[in-house]
């Protein structure tokens, strides 16, 4: 039984598609703002100090300067998770922290202006890691947690989110298990996701109390929320998206970029836009958490899973906004991975004198698994099994359940995924092409083939609220009301598909207003894999709303009963009598029908990505070249196969796969400079390295929404990682734990070069 | 500390020299100063066209020439915008993604139609410099292969990864010039 539909599915042009390929598509650095002023930031060259003094009388005389701030100049506001970073503080806490906020005619004026300001540092001495922040007596990056651990837990999240895993009972789970591993293994190379468009915002003030800010967020109407706190809830906020050049999860909030040029503007009384550099968007805006694990396994010679226990310590930086969200997620998609019925797992979220650590595709759960994979592999290897088949065993499956970021326990609503993941296996050659634990798929020469698998599943398709309104128009048209910047994934045209066909009027025929928090209900963003299901059923929901009040308004005119009348096209008509119809037009060209809907949140579907990977290792030259992907997925139904296959192409870049192979951002630690914060020096892979890239897709019906179908873009890239080192541990024939798999630690391990190099881990 | 972006210093300009650029057929006057509208020496060409011109179809993304996203094509040849400065352009014919529709016409080029039946981007901020470093690549030659294609774009950076379905769409126009 499959159901026909006209646009969901449809290969249909994107809306803002000749936008894009002839410039017109407007991005927030392409607006026009009448006397718009320059904001720059003065950033701190030490990784830890007091500002002693600050002398900014010679850049204020500069002409052109209109306002510089210090954190002499503003109130306590603060931003993070707990609200306890200032956005200007007398005291910087990693290379780069703001010192200063300067807003001048021009950029160039600016510029100079920062030079000018001379500041007196008292330099402290600083922890750049989880070993030395959590050493005894290590200097506190805040007073008010002197051991440099973050309380955990989100207030967005609700009273009891989720701060690991504790469910049954580790010490039986560990007798009965028939082989245990055990050790220590991180995933730290905190890789960038590097948007192209670097983030800004423009801020334009008015006294007394409201600011319009125009960003780069990909959720416009969460920025309004994070500021209306960040403010201290006395400033109205209006918040208007653009497009987006790419966020990634990293511009889930823009609120650092936004709080300075509010404050900026508020200070000139002119519009003022605060755009980073792309050095500055590298180094000062988010990286992805550094993670860590120690932790056991145990595992029962079929690939059952009968213990997990251990401590995850998290990386955030100098500060997290997100990470405690991260951690809740993570640990609860650890749990969607690897069903197991004993868990002791904890975790510390450590604050460390670098940039932050934010948001970022994978939200955690790639962090975590890519520490935990390889600690499972060690099992697998022990008891001589596929990976593929214990992935594919332990996977939630209908019946099984996980805790979710709210505390509770979900038993999982979705489908079985081995289906897909079988035929994802098949594509791959997986089973003629695996020969064991450490061992080669290949030889030639000095080449050497390695295969891996991973997997990641996430139930935030169905996270956080949804707010659309649908209105009718007497002439046969619609508009949707809905707060979602484009970053990409082509959502916005698959919110009028879905529209269009519940309307069965063509997508042509509806507008969209701009994500605008005046003219928009409340919209939670784009964000995850909640797209699909989340703001589609919120879209869905308020077009099924304004197509009932219509024909609600024309059975008394056809003299029918509403539900015996169905409408396309411009027209209600009679179900059973097609001839017997009536055009919107009867609505009159002084009414307007508006629809309403809204989507709960639900927590007990998830989606799922595996991704297999062959690499292929040049033993001279230490290289690893990526040679073969295959992603499997079932996304229940496909509404937009183009975008589809972009997001899953993206599993390589945004610091994925990549992040395995040469993706790192380098800090120095004697200094916490990021040595490598420019697109230069930063890895990124070229046109002249594509892999082979093939998608299994599956459609097997979700009992989401109408068109039963789940969001899978952000997990792209998360189960490459780990596939990476599993595969290039095979091909080489000894483990490798350390990511990503450099040319030096390829040729340390082959013996090469240096010492050889060591996994830390162990098995019983 | 961040790398500074510009290596130019500031210098206010006073004597009034002109540079005269053609942009997507219309040709401008730009004077040489440090007033609002004319153009300052260590002006890049990307600044020029977005800032002055107000041509903001060209993106600037690392603004440090190694990203690809500002390309333009300058007498034929794409450049890095970020990388040229304005007062280095003087007498030069530009073309940007804004020029590229036809004149007459106003039609899509064959290969922004390329791009859009083959949807060749996500975000879309690296399109523009895509798409003019391809439009160059064809006018020199017509008939590449993939591995030329694949060269050619090799320093466009695209994170979204719509690598595959942009070397789609040149191929795409390619094999059309070579059935003609
Ligand atoms: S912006 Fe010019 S090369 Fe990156
Ligand atoms: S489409 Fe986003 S960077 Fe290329």
């Amino acid at each position: 039984m499959t159901e026909t539909y006209r646009y969901i599915g449809k290969p249909i042009p994107r809306r803002d598609a000749v936008d894009i390929v002839t410039g017109a598509a407007e991005y927030m650095d392409d607006r026009k703002f009448p006397g718009l002023l320059h904001g720059k930031v003065l950033r701190s060259p030490y990784a830890h100090a007091r500002i002693k003094k600050i002398d900014k009388s010679k850049a204020e005389a500069l002409p052109g300067v209109k306002a510089i701030l210090t954190w002499q100049d503003i109130p306590d506001y603060r931003g993070g998770t707990p609200r306890n970073v200032r956005i200007l503080d007398s005291k910087v806490r990693c290379v780069g922290d703001a010192v200063a906020l300067i807003a001048a005619e021009t950029e160039e004026i600016a510029e100079e202006a920062l030079e000018l300001i001379d500041v007196e540092y008292e330099v402290l001495p600083a922890v750049f890691d989880i070993d030395s922040a959590l050493k005894p007596g290590a200097p506190a990056v805040y007073d008010e947690y002197p051991d440099n651990i973050l309380p955990g837990g989100t207030i967005i999240y609700g009273p009891n989110c989720l701060k690991g895993v504790v469910r049954g009972d580790v010490e039986k789970g560990f007798a009965e298990a028939e082989v245990i591993a055990e050790g220590t293994f991180g995933y730290e190379n905190i890789p960038n996701a590097i948007p192209p468009e670097s983030v800004g915002a423009v801020a334009q003030w008015q006294d007394p109390d409201k600011v319009t800010i125009w960003g780069t967020s990909q959720a416009p109407y969460m920025d309004k929320v994070t500021l209306f706190h960040v403010f201290n809830r006395d400033v109205d906020i209006r918040s208007i998206g653009s497009h987006v050049g790419g966020g990634f999860g990293t511009k889930i909030q823009c609120w650092q970029v936004e709080a300075y040029a509010i404050l900026l503007s508020k200070a000139a009384k002119r519009p003022v836009k605060v755009a980073f550099t792309k050095e500055e968007h590298i180094a000062n805006f988010v990286l992805r958490l550094g993670s860590r694990i120690h932790a056991r396994v145990g595992m029962k010679r079929d690939g059952t899973l009968t213990a997990i226990q251990g401590t995850w310590y998290v990386d955030t930086g100098y500060y997290s906004f997100t990470t405690q969200a991260q951690v809740a997620i993570g640990s609860g998609e650890l749990m969607i991975m690897a069903q197991c019925p004993n868990w002791d797992l904890k975790n510390h979220i450590v604050v460390t004198n670098r940039n932050a650590s934010g948001s970022m595709r994978g939200f955690g759960g790639q962090e975590l698994k890519c520490s935990f994979i390889p600690l499972l592999s060690l099992a697998m290897e022990k008891a001589g099994l596929d990976p593929f088949e214990v992935l594919k065993k332990n996977f939630v499956k209908p019946g099984g359940g996980y805790y979710w970021r709210d505390g509770v326990f979900y038993n999982f609503r979705g489908i079985d995924f081995s289906k897909a993941m079988d035929k994802g296996a098949e594509t791959f050659g997986w089973k003629e092409k695996w020969k064991g634990w450490l061992k080669p798929t290949a030889v030639d020469g000095v080449k050497r083939r390695g295969i891996g698998v991973g997997v990641h599943g996430n139930a935030d398709i169905g996270e956080d609220a949804s707010e659309a309104y649908v209105q009718l128009g007497y002439n046969g048209t619609a508009t949707i009301f809905l707060c979602v910047a484009e970053h990409g994934t082509g959502q916005k045209s698959n919110y009028v598909k879905m529209a269009a066909e519940v309307l069965k009027i063509p997508p042509e025929r509806i507008s969209m207003t701009p994500a605008d928090t005046l003219v928009t209900p409340f919209e939670f963003g784009p964000v995850g894999s909640r797209g699909t299901y989340a703001i589609g059923s919120a879209v869905i929901n308020a077009a099924e709303n304004a197509r009932q009040q219509l024909l609600e308004m024309a059975a008394p005119k056809l003299g029918v009963t509403a539900d015996e009348l169905d409408t396309a096209d411009g027209v209600v008509f009679v179900k059973n009598d097609r001839a017997k119809g009536i055009k919107w037009r009867m609505m009159g060209n002084d009414r307007t029908i508006l629809g309403y809907g809204r989507f709960e949140p639900d927590f007990t579907m998830c989606n799922m990505m595996m991704s297999f990977v062959e690499v292929e290792i040049d033993t001279e030259t230490g290289k690893v070249d990526l040679i073969r992907v295959v992603n499997a997925t079932d996304v229940g139904k496909i509404i937009d196969p183009q975008g589809l296959e972009g997001q899953l192409n993206a599993c390589f870049g945004t610091a994925g796969i990549d992040s395995a192979i040469f993706e790192e951002t380098i800090l120095d630690r004697r200094t916490g400079h990021i040595v490598n914060a420019n697109m230069i020096d930063y890895k990124w892979r070229t046109f002249s390295e594509l892999p082979v890239i093939d998608h299994v897709v599956l459609e097997t019906p979700f009992p989401s929404h109408r068109f039963h179908a789940v969001g899978v873009g952000e997990i792209a890239t998360s189960p490459g990682p780990s596939a990476v080192l599993m595969a290039v541990s095979n091909a080489l024939g000894t483990w490798m734990h350390e990511y990503p798999m450099t040319p030096d630690r390829v040729l340390k391990a082959l013996g090469k070069i240096g010492s050889k190099a060591s996994g830390k881990g162990g098995t019983k | 500390m961040t790398i500074k972006k510009k290596n130019q210093k500031r210098k206010p300009v006073s004597n009034s020299s002109t540079i005269h650029l053609t942009v997507n057929g219309q040709a401008y006057s730009l004077n040489i100063g440090s007033r609002p509208g004319e153009v300052e020496t260590c002006h890049t060409l990307s600044h020029t066209l977005r800032e002055t011109l107000g041509l903001t179809g060209t993106k600037i993304s690392c603004d440090n020439g190694a990203c690809g996203a500002c390309t333009v094509i300058m007498d034929g040849k794409a450049i890095l915008s970020c990388k040229t400065l304005t007062v280095e352009c003087d007498g030069k014919s530009i073309t940007t993604i804004e020029g590229l529709r036809d004149a007459e016409t106003g039609g899509l080029d064959p290969l922004q139609q390329a791009f859009i039946d083959n949807t060749a981007f996500q975000c879309g901020f690296c399109t523009p410099g895509m798409i003019m470093t391809s439009k160059a690549l064809l006018n020199e030659n017509p008939h590449p292969t993939e591995e030329e294609v694949k060269e050619a774009l090799s320093g466009n950076f695209c994170r979204c990864v719509s690598h595959y379905q942009v070397v789609r769409s040149v191929m795409s126009v390619a094999d059309k010039g070579r059935q003609q």
